[in-house]
């Protein structure tokens, strides 16, 4: 029997086992999935008792399409891949190809890369808190959360002339310079940001209710993070230092000051103070940065045909929602062989039946809300 | 002065004049009938129409604003939109008990209407139980929540109504007791009675320590009660999709639409004869000058003004709260909430005994 049979026969109405035990989906349609994600959980009155996964319903098959693209196409099919951080993306693929051709990147481009990225990385968090909040009934702080998130939006679409898949990048720098308005834009959401962020802490983070909902639940053991492949945030609030920008520095990251977030708390709580205290430490980066662009060109000189050497390359860098791979087998054509992304998203899903039995239903939904899950990443 | 009990004097007296008392009776009924729906009606649209602007204030956005000037007509156009909507009943619901249930939902909102005074003489039934009535009657509210998700035959509908049912029955403990502090210190379950205790200063200003606690229990518990936000369990969109109406649609869901607006407009009023004086304007002791002034007001203003800012304020709840989770929900009724209600009863009944209050 087909496995979506078997789901619907499961889930039909008035289903209820020998134990007790009902099977209800949460999804592809649901407002707590934030997308196309199907969970079918297993319930014991409004206790968790197994929840399951199925994917799927988004995939576009990114990674068979980048074959036939060749190495200045493939990049921008992967905004479309985890939308909320999509310049990171580019920048991960970026980095995979000029490593295989061993191009050097202006300085220039490389700040403003890192700039890009720690903008994007704050925009992501921003509306991961809106959302966050709106999964546990807050519903205000999503419009709070885009308030800020807008004028960045709106500083990337100056530069880039996108809002969302800002296709930003080309192996060997950046498509086109700088906004003239770039730096104003900047200082003026920093100083915008600094106004605004106590609201944050007094909305939500300081409220009874939210703690309660947040602290000891969804616990997730350094252990069981590691064993997971959990990265980013999530990984971080287990205290499981995994930042790429810390542990493998890509272009000038070493150079900056900047701290690995770690919490210890290991549950919800410490999941959602990693982001909030991450977003102070993009702002840190941003500030340090936007004084000292350095002059010159913002695109190494490559040819117009790019054809990578025959091997395998990869490269991995630190997305919003933790560690992106790109993995190349070039046979020495103008297209890839072969291209896997290691997402984020598809491992930290994988920990969510683990940290969600025996907790509420409830719960469930917080608990998806702190791996910060993008569908479209899941499925590629 | 004018009022609108005169309007009402000048009606019964003209019926009585032109026809027989049985006729005068049952045409009084109807009119108080048509009052009520009348009433219902303008509420479900302001009270709809009112949250949207007050979210949209506190989300920094504008709100409705383009049908009809200022927006104001936005509540009717979506009416319009649910009368034509078709209603759909599942295949598998129990098909009677699916179409009764927002149909109790609505007769317990209008039923509540009875005692409550709107404006000084103004009261459709003036029963020398008011308050009592009251209690007894929104607890029938949860009969129709749990046969709308039993019925439905969805088990996200169950869910919410298990939780639904859970909820407002613990939460009327202590939304009972917390009215109990009240029916202590005026010696009266008639509402009349107790807005007539309140001439010389609302419960809330000289009922001390007693009241100002029964007084915050009490928002807490009806706004459990009414499942709104922080305690909207029932629904919880974001884990039960719209939990014991997800089946709903059309004509049917609005009707619990309305029940929840109207609703909380009752328990509102309610708190606001208990605790705030009904139509009873803000009066000091014996200092007349000022209690004069306070009368020019009318009455229905202040009832009517009270009653809107304790809906406010559980607007206000609703889009700055997260959700409770349904264990944490009941450990704040059982743990905490009725045991304090429990004691401040007892505070309260000393203080009445003893003349503490003023």
């Amino acid at each position: 029997m087909y496995r979506e049979t078997e789901i619907l026969q499961q889930t039909s109405p008035g289903i209820i086992g020998e134990t007790g035990e009902f099977t209800i989906n949460v999804g592809p349609q649901h407002p707590a999935t934030h997308g196309v994600l199907h969970l079918v959980i297993t319930l014991s009155g409004e206790t968790i008792k197994k929840v399951e996964p199925h994917l799927g319903y988004i995939h576009r098959s990114i990674e068979k399409m980048c074959e036939s693209l060749n190495y200045r196409q493939f990049i921008y099919v992967t905004s479309r891949m985890d939308y909320l951080s999509a310049h990171i993306n580019n920048h991960a693929c970026a980095l995979c190809v000029e490593k295989g051709l061993q191009i050097e990147v202006p300085p220039r481009a490389q700040v403003i890369r890192i700039l890009m990225d720690e903008l994007t990385r704050v925009a992501s968090h921003e509306l991961w808190w809106g959302a966050m909040a709106m999964d546990l009934g807050a519903f205000t702080p999503f419009f709070h959360a885009f308030r800020e998130r807008e004028s960045i939006n709106e500083i990337m679409e100056e530069t880039c002339g996108a809002r969302l898949t800002m296709n930003y990048i080309a192996p060997g720098g950046v498509v086109q310079d700088l906004h003239p308005d770039f730096q104003r834009r900047v200082k003026e959401f920093l100083k915008l940001y600094k106004r605004k962020i106590h609201e944050y802490d007094e909305l939500v983070t300081g409220n009874i209710i939210f703690q309660n909902r947040m602290k000891g639940i969804g616990m997730l053991s350094a252990k069981d993070a590691i064993s997971y492949g959990v990265t980013g945030p999530a990984a971080r609030g287990s205290n499981v230092s995994s930042d790429i920008r810390k542990i493998q520095p890509y272009e000038i990251y070493d150079k900056l000051e900047f701290d690995e977030v770690l919490e210890t708390g290991c549950d919800s709580f410490a999941r959602y103070m990693v982001r909030i205290r991450e977003m102070q430490q993009s702002i840190r980066i941003i500030e340090q940065l936007i004084d000292n662009i350095p002059e010159g060109d913002f695109q190494a000189k490559t040819k117009a045909v790019l054809k990578l050497p025959k091997g395998e390359f990869y490269t991995r860098v630190e997305t919003a929602r933790g560690e992106l791979g790109v993995y190349i087998v070039s046979e020495g054509g103008t297209t890839p062989y072969r291209i896997k992304f290691r997402s984020p998203g598809f491992s930290n899903l994988s920990v969510l039946d683990h940290i969600a039995r025996g907790s509420k239903i409830g719960d469930l939904v917080a608990m998806m809300g702190t791996l910060d899950l993008v569908i479209p990443d899941i499925d590629r | 002065m004018w009022s609108l009990a005169h309007i009402a004097n000048e009606i019964h007296q003209w019926l009585n004049n032109t026809f027989n008392p049985t006729w005068t009776l049952i045409i009084e009924m109807v009119l108080a009938g048509v009052a009520v729906i009348g009433l219902f009606a303008a509420l479900g649209l302001v009270l709809v129409l009112m949250e949207r602007r007050v979210a949209a204030w506190i989300q920094i956005r504008l709100g409705p604003n383009r049908v009809g000037p200022l927006g104001l007509l936005q509540s009717m156009a979506d009416t319009l939109k649910l009368i034509v909507k078709e209603g759909l009943t599942p295949d598998g619901a129990d098909k009677v008990m699916f179409n009764i249930a927002p149909f109790i939902a609505m007769i317990v909102a209008m039923l509540l209407m009875a005692p409550i005074a709107f404006a000084k003489d103004f009261q459709l039934w003036d029963l020398n139980i008011g308050v009592l009535y009251v209690t007894a009657v929104s607890s029938i509210m949860v009969i129709s929540i749990l046969m709308a998700g039993w019925s439905s035959n969805n088990k996200y509908s169950l869910m919410g109504a298990m939780r639904s049912g859970a909820q407002i029955v613990s939460y009327e403990l202590s939304a009972g007791l917390s009215i109990m502090t009240i029916i202590v210190l005026t010696g009266s379950l008639q509402v009349s009675d107790i807005i007539q205790a309140q001439s010389n200063g609302w419960w809330i200003f000289k009922g001390h320590l007693p009241v100002w606690i029964s007084f915050i229990i009490f928002i807490i518990a009806v706004t459990a009660e009414t499942n709104r936000a922080p305690f909207d369990l029932a629904e919880a969109e974001s884990e039960l999709t719209a939990g014991f109406h997800t089946e709903y649609s059309g004509m049917k869901f609005a009707l619990f639409f309305l029940a929840e607006y109207i609703n909380v407009f009752i328990v509102c009023a309610i708190g606001a004869t208990l605790f705030l004086g009904g139509w009873m304007p803000l009066h000091f002791g014996s200092n007349n000058a000022f209690n004069n002034a306070m009368d020019y007001i009318p009455s229905s203003v202040w009832f009517f003004g009270k009653t809107f800012f304790l809906i406010f304020l559980i607007m206000w709840f609703r889009w700055t709260f997260p959700r409770l989770r349904i264990d944490q929900l009941l450990n704040l009724e059982w743990k905490y909430l009725l045991p304090i209600s429990m004691f401040n009863l007892l505070l309260a009944t000393a203080m009445a005994i003893l003349g503490w209050h003023f």
